[in-house]
């Protein structure tokens, strides 16, 4: 108790040269066999760079959105492909193979919000992508890559959650039924059966917008954050109903984006006051406060070693080593 | 001559006569053995007269002759140590008091060091091991032989008590462990209470005793300081004994009762020390206090006035023995009368040692606890006027923990002693010593139990599974405290989360012109909260555009009002005024002095015109300080998040640069100091000599030489501080001797800081007639000499005894102090280091005169003012 905090940590490095502000980050298993992945990051004027994390520097840049904002960022375990969606509604994917930028496909989407997608890549060459649909509150699943509409998965009419916000799909260990986590803008989240289209349960997690959810399937418990001063960490029982478990309250309000690590023992949110907090998520109590950005921080992301990218409005990505993992 | 008494005497003769002839040992066995016969333990023993007279004549002497027959050769005689056993077995089983006294007599006479010495030593202790000096006592308590011989008494009395230091002396490095006073004391403290077991059974068996002996005992074990030790043994145990039993009740309020006055004071301090509580010390000493008017005067005067050194459980068991009982609960309600009246007396307020008014506030508090309302209510005038009278004088106070205390003690005794009328509320730092009074406060608990039942150990041991089942539980709070237990993440360490603060909007304006519009006009208080955050960076950056608005701008500042709780308001003020007066020094430094004795203003404000133009000096005089950026003092880390972060980042890396560096030479490491000219040197006397105009005009509102004397004392301190920071300039000078004129108007002023800022004022002066250019020293002196009167004169032991205003007194010794000073540099060159104003004001450890000084320097006023005396009141 005596003994004075650790002084705030330091990034590990700093990557400059996104040239505008960064609104997407994704570590991808270096397609190469290096040894440290690569780094993705999607900019507001509508480029994904793909930085090496060995040089530091930028390996590609691809063009793909027309000068629009890309905001979401996703690699497909099968081969290097990667996706990227970007404001111009426009969701791309590319082929990295062997050095290649290409694009090799596209879906076109329907709504202007600032969901992100999320997919769910079970099996071999086929793949569940999850954006937002045509209707204002709809979600539209996919099946890639053969483009074929599922199902859009609408609200009751008397629920009036407003648009989907950010959305998770994931599927349960023992059960092959994929389900869907959706944040509307209510403040909801709410768990969808996507075979069945039915929502299973929803919970009021927010007053505010939900701006970012993760989802720890193993423990079955979620945290989601919202323009407000507050995260929510909820969890789900045995009859798939979502409970709130707990709130922790921010110094400032606004939640851009919100990972848990893959190894489930921190996590990260991006505050629009500049900060990235990380918490210890079993217990959430607080961990740290990176005050390293000098602008709202939009996105974070975890690789699968534990390293923690954050991108921000000051055009900078910064690579944090905490807590390492086990 | 009865025919027994001198058969005896004709025995003791012959075995005298034997002993001191022969050397044959078996003679001499036979001898001692029918001597023996006498002190009746054997079969055969003598008549109980012939016994009696025996030990009443003949036995010392014939115990001087065994102890001169002592040596190594004779208690060789017979073989086996029998000699000595026969020997020793006289003084152990023979009448104690003699025995002892013979012992110790010989101790006393013996050669140093020798056998006889030794062995003398050695029987000494094992008879206090045998536990014959219990006999000793008992020998003097038990009366049916007739009243003791006083003198007797006297010689005993003396050589129990003094027994560890005669032997000490005595032995010196051979002494024995059982004398030391730490094993002694002890000892004594058991075997009194085997002698009161003795007393208590022979008054259940009908027969009378007198414990008059143990109370000398007892009370001159205590004068010696002792009472540690014996009352540490005799207390726990009496605490015992007499729950359940009036007759040790009795036996121990008798104990207590007989102790002389003179030992009095003693043996009650230590009761108090001793006793775990009230309860216990109410049982132990009875009604004590309303029989003995020694024992009232200690306990109601001496331990409350007089002394201050009770702890605080002390004192609550004192007050707590005084209003258990009806009888002596009168005398409580007259103590608090009498403290409330010390307490309020701003005499005392003013020459009592702070810890003492401390210790006396904090027995009024537990007073006002034991005291009920109805009690209160009977004597509420008298109480209420004097308690307010205090607090009037203790808030007039220049000094902050007089005034803390007279707001503690005016809170609680009102709601106590007027409950029907408004409630005082001050307002005052909560501490430690706060929390403490407010907890004295509290009405005491009842009569616990384990503090009843037993020795002080047993609550102890009581209370520790309780302590243990917090810690226990303490984990398990948490709402997430299950989870926490099966965790193994536990070691990840929490940084340092300081930085995470609330966020501000951007609304400040950029432009000096704009800060000064938006907190004369705004409405918006975030924009005139960014405003004033922003403001003082502004002027730094753009002093062209301030030296514009300058005046307007100090003048906004000046008369700005806390409107909303901006965090750290004082601090954002005071730095941004100063930055104004840096940036135009000439124009706003006339404006601040012209305020200051201007009609509207409060105490506040003027003082902060006297620590801005103080910081504004020194400021600009700070060597180097036109090359770099103005160095803030500390800087709030929530006015500027850029502008905290450089510095320590500066630091990383120059700590880092200094540690991979090696320097082989082993000269100065460190940066040479800046050099300049010193920017006040234009501006001085702007700032100076307007503050010295109207001093001694009263105004409505504003009486330096009056009430005000706590900004008189600022003042004083801040002429001070500005001289010293003009140091080496022309001005220099004439500020100097108009310093001086000041200070002799001062010299007799009533109040502690105003008597204290001119000697300030002095040194500073003192210091600058130094080391002021070529012709200052010369000019300096005669200016102080004319102020300095011969310290004979000034000093008549009359006026200085008259009420303790050795003022003038102290004031030339003060300029002798300068004097001194300009003698010692006009001697040699002395080095002034440019900018320790702070480290001096602070230390006070620069003054070479201090050899002269008389008046040890009054450590607490110094403290309290601090470095430029800031933040203070």
């Amino acid at each position: 108790m005596a003994a004075p905090p650790l002084p705030p940590p330091d990034p590990q490095f700093v990557l400059r040269g996104a040239q505008s502000a960064v609104h997407a980050l994704h570590f991808c298993e270096g397609a190469q066999g290096q040894g440290r992945p690569l780094l993705l990051s999607g900019s507001l004027r509508g480029l994904v760079h793909i930085w090496s994390l060995q040089t530091r520097r930028v390996v590609a840049t691809l063009d793909g959105h027309g000068g629009q904002c890309v905001t979401w960022l996703q690699t497909l375990p099968q081969g290097p492909q990667l996706l990227s969606q970007g404001r111009d509604l426009k969701l791309c994917v590319w082929d990295l193979a062997e050095g290649r930028n290409a694009i090799v496909d596209s879906v076109l989407l329907e709504s202007m919000g600032f969901c992100r997608g999320s997919v769910l890549a079970g099996g071999l060459q086929r793949w569940m992508l999850a954006v937002p649909g045509r209707g204002s509150d709809e979600v539209q699943i996919l099946e890639m890559p053969s483009k074929t509409s599922v199902c859009s998965l609408k609200p009751e009419a008397q629920a009036r959650p407003g648009m989907p916000m950010c959305l998770q799909l994931w599927q349960a260990d023992s059960s092959p039924r994929p389900l869907l986590l959706a944040g509307y803008e209510d403040g909801s989240v709410a768990l969808w059966d996507v075979s069945s289209r039915k929502v299973c349960s929803r919970v009021a997690c927010h007053t505010e917008p939900v701006m970012g959810l993760d989802f720890d399937s193993q423990e079955a418990r979620g945290v989601s954050g919202s323009a407000e001063k507050t995260l929510a960490v909820w969890s789900l029982d045995e009859q798939q109903a979502l409970q709130v478990r707990g709130t922790h309250v921010l110094t400032n309000p606004g939640i851009a984006d919100i990972k848990i690590r893959p190894d489930r023992r921190i996590l990260a949110t991006a505050g629009w006051d500049h900060c990235v907090r990380v918490f210890h998520w079993r217990t959430m109590k607080p961990l740290a406060v990176l005050a390293f950005h000098s602008a709202t921080v939009h996105c974070v992301a975890f690789a699968a070693d534990g390293l923690l990218a954050t991108g921000s409005g000051d055009q900078r990505i910064s690579v944090w080593s905490l807590y390492p993992c086990t | 001559m009865d025919p027994e008494v001198s058969a005896v005497r004709l025995t003791v003769w012959e075995a005298v006569h034997i002993l001191s002839s022969s050397e044959d040992g078996g003679r001499i066995f036979c001898t001692l053995g029918s001597l023996k016969r006498y002190l009746g333990e054997t079969e055969n023993s003598a008549l109980p007269e012939e016994q009696e007279e025996f030990a009443r004549i003949h036995f010392s002497t014939f115990l001087r002759c065994l102890v001169g027959k002592l040596s190594p050769d004779w208690l060789e005689l017979l073989p086996d140590g029998q000699m000595e056993e026969l020997w020793a077995s006289f003084f152990l089983e023979g009448p104690a008091d003699q025995a002892f006294l013979v012992l110790m007599e010989s101790i006393e006479g013996a050669a140093s060091p020798s056998f006889r010495l030794m062995k003398m030593a050695r029987l000494l202790a094992r008879f206090l091991s045998v536990g014959r000096m219990a006999a000793v006592m008992e020998g003097q308590c038990q009366q049916q032989a007739g009243p003791a011989f006083p003198l007797l008494q006297e010689t005993l009395l003396t050589k129990v008590v003094g027994l560890p230091d005669l032997l000490g002396n005595r032995l010196q490095w051979e002494n024995l462990a059982t004398f030391f006073p730490q094993n002694y004391f002890p000892l004594l403290g058991e075997e009194v209470l085997r002698v009161l077991q003795v007393v208590v059974d022979s008054l259940r068996g009908g027969l009378d005793c007198s414990v008059s002996f143990l109370s000398q005992v007892l009370g001159k074990a205590c004068v010696h300081g002792r009472q540690k030790e014996v009352l540490g043994v005799l207390v726990p145990r009496l605490t015992v004994l007499t729950q359940g039993s009036c007759l040790w009740q009795r036996v121990c309020w008798c104990l207590v009762e007989r102790v002389p006055d003179w030992a009095m004071e003693a043996v009650l301090k230590g009761f108090v020390e001793a006793a775990p509580g009230p309860e216990v010390l109410s049982r132990l000493l009875g009604n004590l206090v309303t029989k003995s008017k020694k024992a009232q005067f200690v306990m109601t005067r001496k331990l409350l006035f007089l002394q201050y050194s009770c702890t605080m459980p002390m004192l609550q068991s004192l007050l707590g023995y005084l209003a258990m009982d009806s009888q002596r609960r009168s005398l409580l309600m007259q103590a608090l009368k009498e403290l409330l009246e010390t307490w309020g007396s701003s005499s005392a307020i003013r020459h009592v040692p702070l810890v003492q008014q401390c210790y006396v506030s904090k027995a009024i508090l537990i007073c006002l606890a034991h005291l009920g309302e109805a009690e209160l209510r009977d004597s509420q005038d008298e109480l209420l006027a004097s308690l307010m009278e205090g607090v009037k004088s203790r808030l007039d106070s220049s000094l902050p923990p007089v005034r803390r205390l007279g707001m503690i003690v005016a809170e609680v005794a009102s709601a106590r002693i007027h409950p029907e009328g408004p409630p005082l509320k001050f307002q005052y730092e909560e501490d430690e010593l706060t929390r403490e009074m407010l907890a004295l406060a509290m009405p005491q608990p009842t009569a616990d139990g384990p503090s009843e039942a037993g020795p002080s150990f047993a609550p102890v041991s009581g209370e520790t599974p309780d302590r243990e089942t917090v810690d226990r539980s303490g984990p398990q709070v948490g709402p997430e405290g299950s989870d926490s237990e099966l965790d193994s993440d536990d070691e990840f360490v929490p940084y340092d989360m300081s930085v995470d603060r609330e966020q501000r909007s951007s609304k400040a304006p950029s432009y000096v012109r704009g800060c000064l519009e938006a907190l004369t006009g705004s409405k918006d208080w975030e924009r005139w909260e960014a405003a004033l955050r922003a403001l003082e960076g502004l002027i730094f950056r753009s002093p062209a555009a301030t030296q514009e608005v300058s005046v307007e701008l100090a003048k906004v500042l000046l008369h700005l009002e806390e409107k909303t709780a901006v965090a750290g308001f004082e601090g954002l003020r005071q730095r941004t005024l100063v930055a104004v007066t840096v940036t135009d020094p000439a124009r706003v430094a006339e404006y601040l002095t012209a305020q200051f004795y201007a009609l509207n203003y409060s105490l506040r404000q003027r003082m902060d015109i006297l620590d801005v133009l103080t910081l504004a000096a020194q400021e600009l005089s700070r060597p180097g300080r036109l090359g770099k950026a103005p160095q803030r003092g500390s800087p709030d880390p929530g006015s500027q998040p850029g502008g905290a972060v450089v510095p320590a980042w500066r630091a990383v890396v120059e700590e880092r640069v200094r540690r991979k560096t090696r320097w082989f030479s082993k000269g100065s490491v460190g940066r040479a100091p800046a050099v300049g000219p010193n920017e006040f040197n234009s501006v001085a006397g702007y700032f100076f000599f307007p503050l010295l105009q109207h001093f001694d005009r009263p105004l409505v509102t504003f009486d330096l030489l009056g009430g005000d004397q706590l900004v008189l004392g600022r003042l004083a301190h801040t002429l001070g501080a500005l001289m010293y920071l003009a140091v080496n300039t022309t001005v220099a000078v004439p500020m100097g001797k108009a310093l001086l004129e000041f200070v002799w108007a001062l010299r007799f002023h009533g109040d502690a800081r105003g008597r204290e800022g001119p000697r300030r004022g002095l040194q500073a002066a003192g210091s600058e007639g130094t080391t002021a250019s070529g012709e200052a020293p010369r000019q300096a002196p005669p200016a102080l000499l004319s102020l300095a009167p011969d310290p004979r004169e000034a000093c008549p032991a009359g006026r200085v005894r008259a009420g303790g205003q050795h003022v003038g007194w102290r004031c030339s010794w003060y300029s002798l102090e300068c004097l001194q000073l300009s003698e010692d540099s006009a001697s040699g060159p002395r080095v002034l280091p440019a900018m320790d104003w702070d480290r001096d004001v602070a230390s006070e450890a620069w003054a070479p005169g201090r050899l002269l000084s008389p008046v040890p320097p009054c450590s607490l006023q110094t403290a309290e003012l601090g470095p430029l005396g800031l933040g203070a009141s």
